[in-house]
């Protein structure tokens, strides 16, 4: 009975997650071809043992001296990482003062302020970009209303550019940021602020050597929430970037569906990957030294 | 309250005004009478009665829903024996594997999850269609689903368990009699997930579905792409009011069953 409740789901992640990224792995090491599927070399299993081996031999590390060579896939790796970085560093400073705003808010109010934190993560995620687009338009609702104010005179150009893959970033991420923190404000205890006032510090001083350390933990955690998933992002720069706007994600996108070169696309993927793997594991130690903290 | 000061509340106001002011003026704008998304021209529901004439809109929806349905209920079934392994199953072998497979996939790009599907779907000759986006879906879906529910079934006094199986309980009824009604308010909630998760799903969808099973979130990226359309803030305003309604009532209903709980161990407690 047990064995049976562990094989189910077991066997059902061991074929549907762990084989389909060796197969991509093993694709990013074959050559593109024309035929279908578009890759070689390919081995059936009834060609035999000898036919292994000289399928063996054709795999190469090729794509991935490919990708090291064409400055189009540094440049999207390395600007994914800044965009990252920065729409990262702006969702905190947006997500942080309404997180703080909430912690201090009336107790009564706050499960009505969660809800309406969480609502949007529910609401869909196409959409919430989206409605970005008739906002961030030549005629669109922003510079509406901007000139109709007198601000200015000629539309801002801010649609596929950069400002808007930022502002989409922020928008969409901001409730991965909020949440942690708030979480991490919430249980701070007040008499400490209280005694860091009583004991000479200004509200400043007070906020910066008490509410801000120790809110760090959440700070961290809702950081890599959002530049985790920022960095492979692919609806946010197709819809809202430009053709300047250069991610991983619309990289690997293209190189898939347009130029059909599969090979290179699971290589992207690859290297993809890899660069994750440090961001995610030192995500994964910060919630363990949360866990340990706690209990 | 002394802390709550100008500066809180101004910051909550903008803050709730930047998540939602987008939203609302996508609603507002789906009732313009205009072609012109931009330019006001009175009140319209015209673009509702059109988005309902549209036979491609539909078949969209129609497969997204099917899709959701199925690929939820697989993966809260398997999320949630998923779940009870990884908290009440011990040791047995492969189990950081097994843990591994169930965090990765929450982390992974969506990019990456859905071009290793397609490449597997074409490798074993699967054609593509409902039947393998309810697989890819059911797959990430269910290790949502598994946390949700681990994090209910780490915080429940797991003696409850072990006094049923003392009391002559068989396993499997122990689980269905004292396990699932404890942890069902986490399974409901990780069913809403993986559904809510597979309505949204754009990326995972456009790798593993075939030309006759278009989803919805498909076929609005395509629309969105040529600019932006009066019919599409018909939809997302529908879209936006049923998540509304489902959240809102689906928070008071289980504020109003926590309550009740409560009132009734208080009773249990005095009764003794």
């Amino acid at each position: 009975m047990k064995r049976l409740l562990i094989a189910v789901p077991y066997f059902w992640l061991l074929a549907l997650f762990l084989v389909p990224f060796l197969i991509v792995f093993k694709i990013s090491l074959s050559d593109v071809a024309l035929a279908r599927p578009p890759y070689f070399p390919q081995w059936q299993f009834e060609e035999g043992w000898s036919a292994l081996t000289d399928y063996l031999r054709a795999l190469d590390f090729e794509n991935f001296w490919f990708l090291s060579t064409d400055d189009l896939y540094w440049k999207a790796y390395l600007s994914s990482l800044r965009i990252a970085v920065v729409a990262t560093f702006f969702t905190l400073l947006v997500g942080f003062p309404i997180a703080y705003g909430m912690a201090r808010a009336p107790l009564e109010w706050r499960p009505t302020l969660m809800m309406l934190v969480i609502l949007p993560f529910w609401t869909s995620f196409l959409i919430r970009v989206y409605a970005w687009i008739g906002i961030l338009s030549g005629e669109g609702y922003l510079n509406q209303f901007l000139m109709w104010l007198g601000v200015i005179q000629d539309p801002l150009i801010i649609l596929n550019t950069n400002v808007a893959v930022y502002i989409g970033i922020v928008y969409t991420y901001l409730p991965f940021m909020i949440l942690p923190i708030y979480s991490a404000l919430e249980k701070l205890d007040e008499s400490l602020l209280e005694a860091a006032e009583d004991l000479g510090c200004s509200r400043f001083t007070a906020f910066w050597l008490v509410t801000f350390p120790l809110s760090k933990q959440g700070i961290i955690a809702g950081c890599f929430l959002v530049f985790i998933p920022t960095i492979g992002e692919f609806v946010i720069p197709s819809l809202l970037g430009g053709s300047s706007t250069l991610m991983i994600g619309k990289v690997l996108w293209e190189e898939f569906f347009n130029n059909r070169d599969w090979p290179v696309a699971s290589a992207v993927a690859v290297v993809l990957l890899l660069i994750l793997i440090i961001p995610i594991i030192l995500f994964q130690r910060n919630e363990q030294k949360n866990r340990e903290a706690e209990g | 309250m002394k802390r709550f000061s100008w500066f809180n509340a101004t910051s909550l106001t903008l803050g709730f005004a930047f998540l939602y002011l987008p939203m609302i003026i996508l609603v507002v704008y789906s009732f313009n009478a205009s072609k012109l998304v931009t330019v006001w021209a009175g009140f319209s529901t015209k673009w509702y009665g059109e988005l309902l004439q549209n036979e491609a809109f539909l078949d969209a929806a129609w497969v997204t829903i099917r899709v959701a349905v199925f690929s939820s209920t697989i993966a809260t079934i398997l999320g949630t024996m998923a779940a009870y392994i990884l908290v009440r199953g011990g040791r047995f072998m492969g189990r950081t594997l097994f843990s591994g497979m169930i965090y990765a996939p929450l982390v992974m790009p969506e990019v990456i999850t859905g071009l290793s599907l397609l490449l597997l779907f074409i490798g074993i000759g699967l054609d593509r269609g409902v039947f393998t986006i309810v697989l890819a879906h059911a797959t990430f879906s269910m290790c949502y689903v598994s946390v949700v529910v681990s994090s209910r079934l780490v915080s429940f006094d797991k003696s409850l368990e072990e006094a049923a199986l003392d009391l002559g309980c068989t396993a499997w009824q122990a689980f269905r009699l004292v396990t699932l009604p404890i942890i069902a308010p986490a399974v409901i909630s990780g069913w809403l997930l993986a559904f809510t998760l597979s309505l949204d799903d754009l990326v995972i969808a456009s790798f593993t579905s075939g030309p006759s099973s278009t989803t919805l979130p498909i076929k609005i990226f395509s629309a969105v792409r040529l600019g932006v359309s009066p019919e599409i803030n018909a939809l997302s305003t529908i879209m936006i009011g049923i998540v509304t309604i489902g959240v809102v009532s689906f928070s008071i209903m289980s504020k109003r069953n926590a309550v009740r709980r409560e009132r009734e161990e208080r009773a249990a407690i005095h009764a003794t």
